[in-house]
């Protein structure tokens, strides 16, 4: 019975890890970096939500409309969040680049003691 | 759940601390890509083909793209703060 | 508090959260074991209500499209976020060291080509023209088969990479800073609201799919979802290019030998 909720704990495990790396980071591109890890633990998820043993592909091209197929709503939003991830990455790396112009650093520890 | 698909879900939850282990973000843009591609057959293996060509092209080519660009970026501010400062 | 203390303490609340997720997950379906009637029904439906084959992007740019509307608009603000964080101030440290260095610095080399090898240059010069078909491919056949506005814009919007990559900067430069990529990419945004606005004139829902379906299996069936599909590829395509502009205007302003 466990085995077959571990793809949800590996969702869990890549979540924690993601976590621990924006936590103890000392560089504000391996946060950014860090969040996109965990963005990708909400995929195996809502992957692993969606399977259907014995499914195929929610293509109907060449296949009769009757066929066991895997559930196609969670691949629908999976796909936008995929692209819309990297633009969002896009939007905090030149916010990570603006501080690296104006303050000279890019160590979170050092970024909060000049706010001071 | 069949061999294929155990292995490339233990395969992902192996490469995840490699990428947050390794501190310097020139590294973790290989690593990046490297687990970007390894997505891409996850979801090809777990019967999601569109989600799978849009992981492709973004996860393995365009972030790992952003982060390089952004690091240039800041390099070159770097080098000419330093030029600025021995002048 | 200090990177120690910091460390203990998240280590804690991440052993509280494992203990969260483990009594979460125990009532969960095993995997493989998929109860939701959503699935079944939409897989069984799709094709013949809309005429499409690909029961994803059905739902993508059809029966939710509405989401898709909101996800594609979050690329738009964000590409909007980017260019307006990289815009050049003239009172910023950097156009100041601009115009110092302007006169003092001399170029390593001023010329448009790379030097890059000559199989490089060949193959990229060859895939670049493939891959703008290919791109078109995946965006048009979206209703048909994998693939879409999305995944195909991605696809379109790598070509100038490919390019630069051949070693022609001058050929780059020119690709990404025509305007008309811009407007490009505002024209898809805006088509798609337009698209959802024009079904409210026919008396239905915003959105509503009111073009003819045609036969299933062709390329231009299905209605909106072939059109929204375009749009989207446009404006995907269209956001990829300004970032990549943006990242790398003063790179390629400095292999050209002008300084901004």
């Amino acid at each position: 019975m466990i085995l077959a909720h571990v793809p949800y704990f590996v969702a869990a495990w890549i979540f924690l890890w993601g976590l621990y790396g924006i936590v103890t980071s000392k560089n504000l591109v391996h946060q950014v970096i860090c969040l996109a890890i965990v963005q990708t633990s909400t995929y195996v998820l809502l992957l692993a939500v969606g399977f259907k043993t014995g499914g195929t592909a929610p293509v109907f091209a060449d296949i009769p409309v009757g066929t066991v197929v895997v559930d196609p709503l969670v691949q629908a939003l999976m796909l936008t969040d995929v692209v819309v991830e990297a633009t969002v990455m896009a939007l905090l790396l030149s916010m990570v680049v603006k501080a690296n112009e104006l303050v000279g650093t890019i160590d979170p520890e050092e970024l909060k003691i000049m706010q001071g | 759940m069949t061999v294929l698909q155990w292995t490339i879900l233990l395969l992902v939850a192996a490469v995840a601390p490699g990428i947050v282990l390794s501190r310097e973000p020139k590294e973790q843009v290989v690593t990046l890509s490297f687990y970007g591609l390894l997505f891409a057959l996850l979801f090809f293996i777990f019967q999601a083909p569109d989600v799978a060509l849009s992981q492709i092209a973004v996860g393995a080519v365009m972030l790992p793209l952003m982060i390089m660009l952004a690091l240039t970026k800041m390099r070159r501010q770097n080098i000419r703060r330093e030029r600025e400062t021995r002048k | 508090m200090s990177p120690r203390t910091r460390t203990q303490l998240f280590l804690i609340s991440a052993l509280g959260l494992a203990t969260i997720f483990t009594w979460g997950f125990r009532n969960l379906p095993p995997i493989g074991d998929y109860r939701g009637p959503y699935g079944n029904l939409i897989s069984q439906v799709a094709v013949y209500e809309r005429h499409t084959t690909d029961v994803v992007n059905s739902i993508n740019y059809d029966y939710r499209a509405c989401d898709t509307l909101g996800e594609e608009f979050i690329l738009f603000a964000s590409v909007l976020g980017v260019l307006l964080i990289f815009r050049p101030s003239t009172s910023s440290n950097e156009a100041r060291n601009n115009q110092k260095n302007k006169s003092e610095k001399r170029q390593p080399w001023v010329e448009d080509q790379l030097p890059v090898s000559d199989s490089l240059r060949v193959g990229m010069m060859a895939m670049a023209g493939l891959m703008i078909v290919f791109g078109v491919y995946i965006v048009v056949h979206g209703q048909l088969t994998p693939g879409g506005g999305f995944q195909g814009g991605v696809i379109l919007s790598s070509v100038p990479l490919v390019v630069y990559l051949s070693g022609n900067v001058k050929a780059f430069d020119r690709i990404v800073s025509a305007s008309s990529i811009k407007f490009a990419e505002c024209c898809g945004a805006a088509a798609y609201a337009i698209i959802g606005i024009s079904a409210l004139f026919f008396g239905t829902h915003f959105l509503t799919n009111i073009v003819p379906l045609g036969a299933t299996g062709d390329p231009f069936s299905s209605g909106t979802i072939a059109i929204i599909s375009i749009c989207v590829g446009l404006e995907v395509s269209g956001a990829f290019v300004v970032l990549m502009e943006v990242y790398l205007r003063e790179v390629i302003d400095e292999r050209l030998g002008k300084k901004s």
